[in-house]
């Protein structure tokens, strides 16, 4: 029932998407944004989204997308390397399916369970000019790895004073609930990583998305971790252009047009943001939904632009609400933009637990949490 | 009587005089016969940096058939949580260790409840050998009140204090350092007692191990830290993941012992030996040769990576419980129909317990804000969108 819902909400999503996309086109040749240059003089990347609606388009999921975009960025670049736990035969999430296969054991292959030694391993090989893409098998496990993606990798390039970079490592990473995940299979850790200047943070919503965002990820001149709502892999399924195209990094979309409220989020949870968004249509309130994509750096102007607009700024994440990144778009906001706000940030996240067991449907920021918090602001 | 008791037990393999002396002796109660037995164990130590313990293991009917006993039921407790997981009933996750149950119970046989264990996710068996009981297990499986962590933890967090069971982790090998910290705390206070680390093979290749073995070397740490070397960590088989998949000998400078962990008295001998070493001279690493039936966990059929022609075999020729079995017919401690009475009762009692805490209730709601820290202190969110928040403090 939920599939059939969610595919439904994707075409509708998909149409009004459209009509962005043309508003956005125009927006964007004004403002002249392009995207970065590609990692030591290769090949330059094309500028996003004008290239997604060229070319035959198939209906697949999450896991499907990434797959393809991991099958583009090896054909494209015969220094790309992907490397993880069980990577592999497929992967535990299939993500990396057919890769060792078509490309050998040389370039895809299994390491043993030492996540350090992944991440570390990974910033050598891309200080030697290659695309080193790790993968961590559920992002709850990469704490281990946290000092190397700090300490290492997000100031290398700083360090040594552009001698050397790791700017080709792409850390790839499922994140996110996933209704029994339980303490260790759920976690959202986004916000740790949100708080490195080094690195950026990318997490996309749905397989188009992905695809897009991963492309341009691995072919950034800078080090990256992107995280995959975990939820979505088979969950969500939408038409992916089958060629190569890239989505700008550090732009937020607008994707659904409002005038009331700023809804702003990333990942699995713009879904449940949307059901929200349509519930208070209902109510005559008008959402105006935003999806983040790249959380550091993030995309200050197009948020402030739509609080400009509505007067009122939601923030939903999974991750837990103290020190959640929903906090520092929060801070930003109220900074910029004081005296237009008509009512106090509000923010749903998950709850200051550990990400509980049975308690999930508690913990977790649902559709009538965020319809109330909406109603709250716009009546406040 | 006697005459038709030695006739049926004529065909077993055992020593005619004994059967002779023991059917004319009432038998029955076996259990309770202390009478010390000599066992050879399935195959010799091999050791790393130390001396090797002996072969020979003496144990008596009592043991034996408590060890079959507790490994019967073990095995039945698993294969029902198996069950119970295919009926939706247990969620979330779900490791089993079955194939693996001479490691808990031989382990048990040679410490006390003062030594200490800490293991991985795989934690069922030892969390019954520890003396937790099946009500216990199946309520924290499911989720209810009754579980040993008043249903909050789960499969991956069973946990028994009044027994020094330190649990159940979650994250791979992040148990070992935390065991060295055991250890020394025992030390300190001179409680002549250790602390058993468990950990597998896919672990072994954690970096945080050999901080691990390096701290307890150089501060002489009564930790023994054992690998349970199942071949398989995940769905890679341990050649693929370490370079040298001889476990025992990865401490380098701290001793190591190979013992076949799928018989329960090489294990109970190699845990007296390590436990007695790692009082008197440090830590000691024990590596247990043993294997998993089923998948890594119940999402992994655990056929993708190995043969059925390799689970198969192992079960026919290595099975502990059927070792134990064979060991208890070939001494004359108990007949076929005792064993088997005792499986059915096994069986009895695990679905007693199952049904028990299926009545069970789910916790409170206000569940999920305990704990979070000590005791009385900790945050509660109210409101709508839950803004409100409140905090208890001290």
């Amino acid at each position: 029932m939920f599939r059939v819902k969610y595919v439904f909400l994707q075409f509708v999503c998909l149409l009004q998407e459209k009509k962005e996309r043309e508003r956005e086109m125009a927006l964007r040749n004004i403002m002249g944004k392009r995207v970065g240059i590609g990692l030591m003089g290769s090949r330059a990347l094309s500028t996003a989204t004008c290239d997604v609606e060229s070319g035959s388009a198939k209906s697949i999921n999450l896991y499907s997308a990434i797959n393809q975009a991991l099958h583009v960025a090896l054909e494209t670049d015969p220094r790309a390397f992907v490397f993880g736990e069980d990577v592999s035969f497929g992967g535990v999430f299939r993500c990396t399916t057919g890769l060792a296969d078509r490309f050998g054991k040389a370039r895809v292959f299994n390491t043993p369970l030492c996540e350090q030694g992944i991440v570390g391993f990974g910033i050598g090989l891309a200080a030697m000019g290659n695309r080193a893409i790790a993968e961590i098998q559920f992002a709850d496990y990469i704490y281990p790895a946290f000092d190397q993606i700090v300490n290492e990798a997000a100031k290398f390039r700083y360090r040594s004073g552009n001698q050397f970079n790791c700017g080709g490592l792409t850390i790839r990473a499922p994140y996110g609930a996933v209704g029994h995940g339980g303490h260790y299979h759920s976690q959202s850790p986004e916000a740790f990583f949100c708080h490195v200047p080094g690195i950026k943070v990318v997490i996309p919503r749905s397989p188009r998305q992905a695809k897009g965002l991963l492309l341009s990820c691995i072919r950034d001149p800078n080090p990256v971790v992107f995280f995959e709502p975990k939820w979505l892999y088979r969950l969500a399924v939408e038409e992916v252009p089958e060629h190569d195209y890239m989505l700008p990094l550090s732009e937020a979309e607008v994707i659904r047009q409002g005038s009331d409220i700023t809804l702003v989020g990333w990942g699995a949870q713009l879904s449940i943001m949307e059901q929200a968004c349509i519930e208070a249509e209902k109510d005559g309130i008008s959402c105006e939904l935003i999806d983040l994509k790249t959380l550091i750096p993030w995309d200050k102007e197009t948020v402030e632009a739509s609080v400009r607009k509505t007067g009122r700024v939601l923030i939903s994440h999974e991750a837990p609400v103290t020190g959640g990144f929903g906090a520092e778009i929060s801070a930003s906001i109220v900074e910029c933009c004081f005296l237009r706000l008509e009512a106090p940030v509000a923010r749903v996240c998950g709850l200051d637990t550990p990400f509980p067991l049975v308690f999930e449907p508690f913990y977790m920021p649902t559709k009538n949490k965020i319809l109330d918090a909406i109603k709250a602001t716009v009546n406040y | 009587m006697a005459l038709s008791q030695l006739l049926s037990s004529s065909s077993r393999s055992g020593n005619r005089l004994k059967s002779l002396s023991s059917a004319i002796s009432l038998r029955h109660p076996i259990s309770t016969d202390t009478t010390p037995i000599t066992v050879e164990t399935s195959v010799p130590f091999t050791s790393h940096q130390c001396e090797v313990p002996s072969r020979t293991v003496q144990t008596n009917a009592k043991e034996l058939l408590t060890f079959f006993r507790d490994m019967a039921l073990m095995r039945r407790m698993e294969i029902a949580a198996d069950s119970l997981y295919k009926a939706k009933l247990i969620r979330g996750f779900c490791h089993l260790y079955d194939g693996q149950e001479a490691v808990a119970v031989g382990m048990e046989a040679a410490i006390t409840k003062k030594d200490s264990i800490i293991t991985a996710y795989r934690d069922h068996c030892t969390f019954i050998a520890r003396g937790g009981t099946l009500l216990e297990v199946f309520a924290e499986l499911m989720g209810r009140q009754a579980g040993c962590s008043r249903g909050k933890g789960g499969s991956m967090h069973f946990y028994k204090k009044d027994s020094n069971f330190y649990g159940g982790h979650g994250i791979v090998g992040a148990q070992v350092p935390l065991g060295c910290g055991l250890a020394f705390a025992q030390k300190y206070c001179k409680d002549e007692a250790v602390t058993f680390a468990l950990y597998g093979d896919g672990a072994a290749n954690q970096g945080q191990l050999f901080e691990a073995l390096n701290i307890s070397a150089l501060w002489d740490l009564p930790a023994i830290l054992v690998c349970e070397n199942n071949h398989y960590g995940m769905g890679t088989a341990e050649w693929r993941a370490a370079k040298s998949p001889a476990y025992y000998k990865r401490g380098d400078y701290v001793p190591g012992l190979k013992v076949d962990g799928m018989d329960v008295l090489a294990v109970k001998q190699a845990c007296t030996f390590a436990k007695e070493h790692a009082l008197k001279n440090g830590p000691i690493i024990l590596e247990m040769d043993t294997y998993r039936y089923h998948g890594h966990s119940m999402s992994d059929p655990g056929s993708t990576y190995r043969t059925r022609d390799e689970i198969t075999g192992v079960r026919q020729e290595r099975d502990p419980v059927e070792r134990i079995r064979k060991l208890i017919l070939s001494h004359d401690l108990a007949t076929e129909k005792e064993l088997k009475d005792t499986e059915k009762e096994v069986r009895k009692e695990v679905d007693d317990a199952i049904a028990q805490a299926k009545e069970n209730p789910v916790p409170d709601s206000s569940e999920l804000f305990t704990n979070v820290y000590a005791k009385g202190l900790g945050v509660e969110s109210f409101g709508a969108d839950r803004k409100e928040v409140r905090a208890t403090l001290p």
